[in-house]
């Protein structure tokens, strides 16, 4: 049953949102999923990442100041919803219900 | 001032383009906080470069705007459905189906036809590629007080024109066109063949298959057709064969030409020769007196036709010095065809009979849509359940209008592609009865082009009205079953009945008034008998020179009367004068009288009328310097005692001798013209020999005896004849042809406007069953009913008759004012119009009426 569908960078892309709390972001979420996760994140991917979770409703946004830096354009903060956080313990708890069933033998064979 | 850097602005505007507006703010926000980071820290050149690569990664489904207000949807499955349903309810009613797509596509074949032929008219000369620079070189003259245009004219006008004005002209070339006497070895043909100056072929830009179009150069050289060129030779190359014209002149084949085709003021000109070769005998190519030429030209690009015409006015005045007055003048190749001269102005002559049956052709079609609508609205309750489930459903008035449109499409299209099939077939017919060669030109693109919009253009027409008539129906009334089509519904309808009706009967008047014309013309008195006359043209010298011994042998044949020469035959003028000089004839003004030279026995032959004075005779030698007049000239001479008056002509004084009575000559529409007879044949040569039959012998024979003798003379000319009543009747080819084509037209109109009354019946007869039911129990008689149902349409009818007779009452007088020789308008073409149109009508509905009334109540009341 496909009740909440959340893809890998969407994942990311949240659970940095999540990390952010309050700071969250275009930029901010952008810098920090590179620092993190120590790959580039195009401004595209993002923001098409940003409205596939906001039409979901996983998040919600609110506009925030605008800067001199931002040319007079106002930032918008991004912000879990109830709903973005179902879809997050959700997918956590499949994640980790597979990892624990995971016979150890087929982790360890790797390394033998 | 602080200098603010900013990113490549074609690409922060490109941006701004595509992107939702919704996110372009905040996003933009993002991209010049990246920016402004990038460019402290590396610089503006890297930090440029990563901006156009995130602006262009940024175009993405979910970023870019969306191209209208909302997405379009999918609209096919609906269509599908609409194609669906319409064909559907084809197919349930085939009665209403056939009458629609019958009278639809009967009216576009006619449609199709005509605008084949519209589109062949005003093509006519296109063939020729210089069509813009092309135009005839013609003269005004004054006569008779008004302006009377010619075009002929003397033949050293084009080197005249060409002398003066040689820097406005390409070319300038003298024609005489007319029929002779092509041979080769054996075979022996009559054809039309054009004598010209060594430019015609050039300026006509013929297309050469053999040779070169400047072959007429060489005066032995001739051009011949295709045509002509293949049954001379066969197969054989033509090139520098030696053809013989008019068993004078040997010619060599210069060059093989394509057939001129039939829409070309030049068809049928099946060779071309050196104009020089009809001096060979001598004439002088000089004389400004003779006009028997027709001068084409072609002008220079830079030249405008009109300012060149302008200044060449006056060079025939200049060396003839004609009492007339003659200008000069250029008609542009464009206005041969359609336009005439009346009084020195060209008008539009046939230009209105295109306009005119145009205008029919769209009445006929318009009237195939009024059916359309008729049918459609007449049928609106069946279809009403449907609406208002549709609109229940939750359909807007726009897609009901699209639905009843697209069924509208359907049923033309189906109607087209019959249209097309039978316009293809009735073509041959058409072709002999418009007397074109039109085709249909498949190759044409821009005929698909018409046709697409056609098609649209018919189903818009046709299912407009139906369409928002339809689908304006309120569904919860209709679904209650309280809805009933109401009097607005009805009333357009009865117009649409009354318009269809209004055209028929016009054209109904139209095609009597023509054959009442003709009819009348055809009764008009001849003034003289053509009964068993026969003419024979005379081309070559052989006859001319042997005549009198001809004459014995024929007049020796049994079933030959009497046989005679003259200038032109009874049925045409062929040459005219207006130089005649008389006492009392106003100086001012000049006055035109046919010419025409006979022999002595000609009066016997055709069996005129002398109605003062006698006849010519050989016994008195005074003779041949005598005039007999006809009435016409008399009364236009205005000659109280016209015997014995004295008549000065080229020099000379001629004595009046005789009057006759007025003969048809020309057009039978036309008034007599003033024609003056003479035995000077030095004045006027012989051109026509008359043969009178004896009453009641064996034409066949006799003919075959006098082709024996015309052989004996001259053997290598063909033997051709001509009946004079056959050539009379030639006369009325016009007007009979208008008349074949309007009651083609009138025919059609009546039969579409049956079908859809007939349909309209049925309906309305089915509308009220009931009621006929109830009626017949009540005890109402066959009679009744049959008068019920029939009233409103003779009601219907009558408002179109009295609508229609002023119409075509005026259109006729104007029609009428072409013909000088004009049938009176009389209340009998009105009466028979009418009466036959309510007879068609009434016959149509009574149909439905009877079957209605005939029906048993009990079955019709049972139902439901």
């Amino acid at each position: 049953m496909k009740k909440y569908r959340l893809g890998e960078f969407e994942e990311v892309v949240i659970l940095t949102i999540g990390v952010l709390y309050k700071e969250a972001y275009g930029v901010s979420i952008k810098k920090e999923i590179e620092a993190r996760l120590s790959r580039s994140v195009s401004m595209g991917a993002l923001h098409t990442a940003l409205v596939r979770l906001e039409d979901k409703g996983y998040i919600k946004s609110f506009d925030g100041e605008a800067t001199e830096e931002r040319a007079g354009r106002p930032k918008k903060y991004f912000q879990i919803t109830a709903l973005g956080k179902k879809a997050m313990e959700y997918t956590k708890s499949t994640r980790d219900a597979l990892w624990k069933d995971i016979p150890n033998v087929a982790l360890h064979l790797k390394f033998s | 001032m602080k200098t603010q850097p900013s990113p490549p602005r074609l690409f922060l505007h490109f941006f701004r383009w595509y992107c939702h507006p919704k996110l372009a703010k905040h996003i933009e926000g993002d991209l010049m906080e990246v920016y402004h980071e990038q460019l402290r820290t590396k610089g503006k050149t890297k930090a440029d470069i990563q901006f156009v690569i995130d602006v262009l990664l940024l175009v993405r489904p979910g970023i870019i705007r969306s191209r209208g207000k909302y997405q379009a949807i999918n609209n096919t499955a609906m269509f599908k459905n609409y194609v669906k349903i319409g064909w559907r309810n084809l197919l349930k009613n085939k009665g209403y189906s056939f009458i629609n797509i019958g009278g639809l596509s009967a009216s576009m074949v006619v449609a199709a036809l005509i605008s084949l032929w519209i589109y062949d008219e005003l093509t006519t000369n296109k063939y020729h590629l210089n069509y813009e620079r092309i135009a005839q070189v013609m003269q005004h003259s004054a006569v008779n007080g008004g302006t009377v245009t010619f075009s002929s004219l003397p033949m050293p006008t084009s080197a005249a024109i060409r002398a003066e004005y040689g820097e406005d002209f390409k070319n300038v070339a003298s024609t005489w066109t007319g029929e002779q006497i092509v041979a080769y070895e054996d075979k022996v043909f009559t054809k039309i063949g054009c004598y010209s100056e060594s430019s015609l072929p050039e300026i006509l830009t013929l297309e050469m298959i053999h040779g070169t179009r400047t072959a007429l150069e060489d005066n032995s050289s001739i051009l011949l057709s295709e045509s002509l060129a293949k049954i001379l030779f066969g197969d054989l190359d033509p090139i520098s064969k030696q053809v013989k014209i008019n068993n004078t002149f040997t010619q060599q084949v210069g060059g093989v030409y394509k057939d001129i085709p039939k829409n070309s003021t030049f068809y049928g000109i099946a060779f071309m020769a050196p104009i020089r070769l009809l001096f060979s005998n001598g004439t002088a190519m000089d004389n400004w007196q003779s006009s028997s030429f027709q001068i084409i030209a072609e002008i220079n690009p830079k030249n405008d036709i009109k300012v060149t015409s302008y200044k060449i006015k006056d060079i025939l005045y200049k060396h003839t010095k004609d009492a007339t007055r003659p200008v000069l003048f250029l008609n542009p190749m464009s206005r041969w065809h359609l336009y005439e001269f009346k009084n020195g102005e060209s008008v539009s002559g046939r230009l209105q009979y295109v306009w005119l049956v145009g205008i029919i052709g769209s009445f006929v079609l318009f009237l195939a849509c009024i059916n359309f609508m008729n049918l459609s609205t007449a049928r609106s309750e069946k279809r009403a359940k449907e609406v208002g489930i549709r609109k229940a459903i939750g359909s807007v008035k726009m897609q009901l209008v699209t639905q009843f449109l697209s069924e509208a499409f359907l049923v033309v299209t189906i109607a087209f592609s019959f249209t097309v099939i039978l316009t293809a077939f009735s073509l041959p017919w058409f072709n002999e009865l418009s007397g074109k060669q039109v085709a249909i030109p498949w190759s044409n693109s821009a005929m698909w082009a018409i046709i697409v919009c056609f098609i649209v253009g018919v189903s818009v027409l046709a299912g407009s009205y139906p369409a928002f008539y339809l689908s304006s129906f309120k569904p919860i009334r209709v679904l209650k079953g309280t809805f009933k089509t109401d009097r607005f519904s009805v009333a357009p309808r009865k117009v649409l009945v009354v318009t269809q009706f209004t055209v028929s009967v016009v054209l109904i008047i139209g095609t009597l008034m023509v054959y009442n014309q003709i009819q009348y013309a055809k009764n008009r008195p001849v003034g003289y008998d053509r009964s068993s006359l026969i003419s024979i043209p005379l081309l070559t010298k052989e006859i001319q020179q042997q005549y009198d011994a001809f004459r014995h042998e024929l007049l020796r044949t049994n079933g030959i009367t009497n046989v005679s020469r003259s200038s032109s035959p009874t049925t045409g003028i062929w040459s005219s004068a207006d130089n005649l000089e008389w006492k009392g004839k106003d100086p001012n003004t000049q006055s035109l009288f046919g010419t025409i030279s006979i022999d002595p026995e000609f009066g016997d032959v055709v069996n005129w009328e002398i109605t003062a004075g006698r006849n010519f005779s050989n016994s008195f030698a005074s003779d041949s310097q005598a005039f007999i007049f006809n009435k016409a000239a008399i009364l236009q001479m205005g000659l109280k005692e016209p015997l014995g008056e004295s008549v000065t002509w080229h020099g000379k004084n001629w004595n009046v001798i005789g009057v006759v009575n007025d003969m048809v000559m020309t057009s039978p529409f036309a008034p007599t013209m003033p024609t003056v007879f003479l035995i000077d044949s030095k004045e006027r040569p012989f051109n026509i020999v008359h043969i009178k039959l004896s009453k009641n012998s064996d034409t066949r024979k006799v003919l075959s005896a006098i082709e024996e003798i015309f052989k004996k003379f001259t053997s290598t000319t063909p033997f051709n004849y001509k009946f004079v009543d056959q050539e009379y009747a030639m006369k009325f080819a016009g007007e009979e042809r208008i008349g074949k084509i309007a009651s083609a037209f009138a025919t059609l109109a009546i039969i579409i406007n049956c079908l859809g009354l007939y349909g309209l019946a049925s309906f309305i007869a089915e509308q009220r069953t009931k009621e006929v039911g109830i009626r017949k129990i009540l005890g109402a008689s066959l009679f009744n009913i049959w008068g019920m149902l029939s009233k409103d349409f003779v009601v219907l009818i009558a408002i179109s008759l009295i609508i229609a007779i002023p119409i075509s009452y005026y259109s006729l007088l104007q029609w009428l004012q072409n013909y000088d020789y004009r049938a009176e308008i009389s209340w009998w073409i009105f009466l028979a119009a009418g009466g036959g149109a309510l007879c068609i009508a009434l016959l149509t509905v009574s149909y439905q009426a009877i079957r209605a009334a005939l029906m048993n109540p009990v079955k019709s009341l049972r139902s439901e």
